[in-house]
């Protein structure tokens, strides 16, 4: 098992370890270029968005991150060491909870420590612990369709902080929820950011979330998938979606998205 | 709703006692059609020689459930581990879905004889392709996020088989058992139609060779009440294990 640096170490939290570098990443499906050379990097315990319209490649990217398709040329860098996919180095959210309908949550929340055979008294204790602090205490042996969407989504992210994995890729998790659940599940991710010193590596289409939740913001262009702005957050957490500075950041990353599209369409 | 319910008990009784009526009004013989009251006296007059040939019957159509479903669980794993596999047997399966499997009771009985194998084989081959279609598409019903999902925590097929798919295609499989155990009671029957010794489907062509009408009929009772045995037994198990719907 891989060693988690930061987890114990709370100083290590803003650590400028290199943490994962993509670079001339590479990816057609049929005439389409997808990716054509795309380049990005993902400091460690840093929390990072990706930013992009719809249809840029975003997902691409991440299905390429999690092995679920080959790329078909490029590097992919995790602490330095050149890996295929990370596939064995992340554990993965999504947009959808994905949570096995005939197990309570509490199953769902401990299957990647039954799928490896190591539930004990320890594993147990660090979920009842997560679910304590997401709110989902006393519904451990609630089955997911009898709780709301915003416990699944909850219950799906304690699962994902299962995973012993240092970095985190977030596919949309939130985008599923209604405005106020998600608002408080973006508080969460904050907090669970710091206090796990987790690399963190988010999609997202929505610039108030990444606003508030970023400290690297990286701004993509559509066909093929482009970094055309990479923008260092140094306000710090929790923000306030009103502050002056974050509102002219909205105000120049929402012109920039659209000046990318307009350039897209021509 | 309590009004709903009692409808369909108003119409069979009514149904009966215009049966029951015309046989004793019009003096139909017993020989062509037995009144109700009639058919239930058989029944229970004749119920030791009908319990003997309805375990035959019953033991066949066990039988070949259990067959069926040894052949169909694990041909569905892998024919949805390796679709190659499927795609090689992909023109039987459509095959035996055309071919009146009814037709192959004769050469049941040529090969297997007549005692209970051929019956069991013929309830078995019913079955076994319904069952194993319906569990092959339970398992492709399975979304692929989750099949990623259980990649990246690090499970091989056949862990992911046992945590994900297998219970994933449990609704399906139990849907297509309950039409497959009605079905079964079909295919024991006509295996004892067509050569047997004993069992409730050579009791229903003895007594009517016999002129037993009544006996074929109470045969028919005891067949229906078998079949919604089986039927409300596959229920209660699926309302047991599927309790997340």
């Amino acid at each position: 098992m891989m060693a988690m640096p930061g987890l114990s170490d709370p100083s290590a939290v803003r650590d400028t370890d290199e943490g994962l570098a993509i670079s001339g990443l590479k990816k057609r499906f049929g005439a389409l270029e997808v990716l054509d050379g795309f380049c990005v990097k993902v400091p460690r315990n840093g929390f990072t968005v990706l930013i992009g319209p719809s249809g840029c490649g975003k997902s691409t990217l991440f299905d390429v991150l999690t092995g679920v398709v080959t790329k078909d040329d490029g590097r992919i860098c995790w602490l330095g060491e050149e890996v295929e996919h990370l596939g064995h180095h992340a554990a993965y959210m999504q947009q959808k909870d994905l949570l096995l309908p005939w197990l309570s949550l509490m199953d769902n929340a401990l299957l990647p420590e039954t799928v490896v055979g190591r539930t004990d008294r320890r594993v147990e204790n660090r979920a009842q612990d997560l679910f304590a602090r997401l709110g989902l205490k006393g519904f451990e042996r609630y089955r997911p369709h009898q709780v709301s969407g915003g416990m699944r989504q909850r219950c799906a992210l304690v699962r994902t902080l299962m995973f012993e994995h240092e970095l985190v890729l977030l596919d949309e998790p939130l985008s599923a929820l209604d405005a106020i659940t998600r608002m408080s599940l973006q508080s969460l991710l904050l907090l669970l950011q710091v206090e796990f010193g987790r690399t963190m590596l988010m999609i997202t289409h929505d610039v108030e979330e990444a606003l508030l939740l970023a400290d690297e913001l990286v701004v993509l262009s559509p066909s093929p998938m482009r970094v055309t702005k990479q923008i260092t957050l140094k306000q710090p957490k929790p923000r306030r979606i009103s502050d002056p500075g974050l509102v002219r950041l909205k105000e120049h990353i929402l012109e920039t998205l659209k000046g990318d599209m307009c350039n897209g369409q021509a | 709703m309590g009004r709903l319910r009692i409808i369909p008990i108003v119409t069979v009784t009514a149904l009966l006692l215009l049966w029951e009526a015309a046989c004793r009004v019009m003096e139909v013989p017993d020989f062509i059609l037995p009144a109700p009251s009639g058919i239930i006296h058989t029944c229970f007059t004749q119920a030791p020689l009908l319990l003997r040939h309805a375990g035959v019957t019953a033991g066949e159509i066990v039988l070949g459930i259990s067959l069926a479903l040894i052949m169909a669980v694990p041909l569905a794993i892998l024919m949805f581990a390796h679709p190659a596999v499927e795609k090689a047997l992909a023109p039987f399966l459509v095959a035996s879905q055309a071919i009146p499997v009814f037709a192959l009771a004769p050469l049941f009985v040529v090969w297997l004889g007549y005692g209970i194998a051929s019956k069991v084989l013929m309830a078995a081959i019913i079955i076994f392709f319904p069952i194993t279609v319906s569990l092959l598409e339970g398992f492709k019903h399975c979304g692929k996020e989750y099949a990623t999902l259980f990649r990246l925590m690090g499970s091989g097929f056949w862990k992911t088989m046992r945590l994900l798919y297998w219970p994933w295609a449990l609704p399906q499989f139990f849907s297509g058992l309950k039409v497959g155990v009605t079905v079964a009671t079909i295919g024991a029957v006509i295996g004892e139609w067509v050569g047997a010794q004993q069992g409730l489907g050579y009791l229903m062509i003895q007594s009517n060779a016999r002129l037993r009408v009544d006996l074929v009929f109470a045969a028919i009772v005891w067949l229906t009440g078998m079949g919604l045995c089986l039927w409300w037994f596959v229920g209660y198990l699926e309302r047991r294990i599927i309790t997340w719907k």
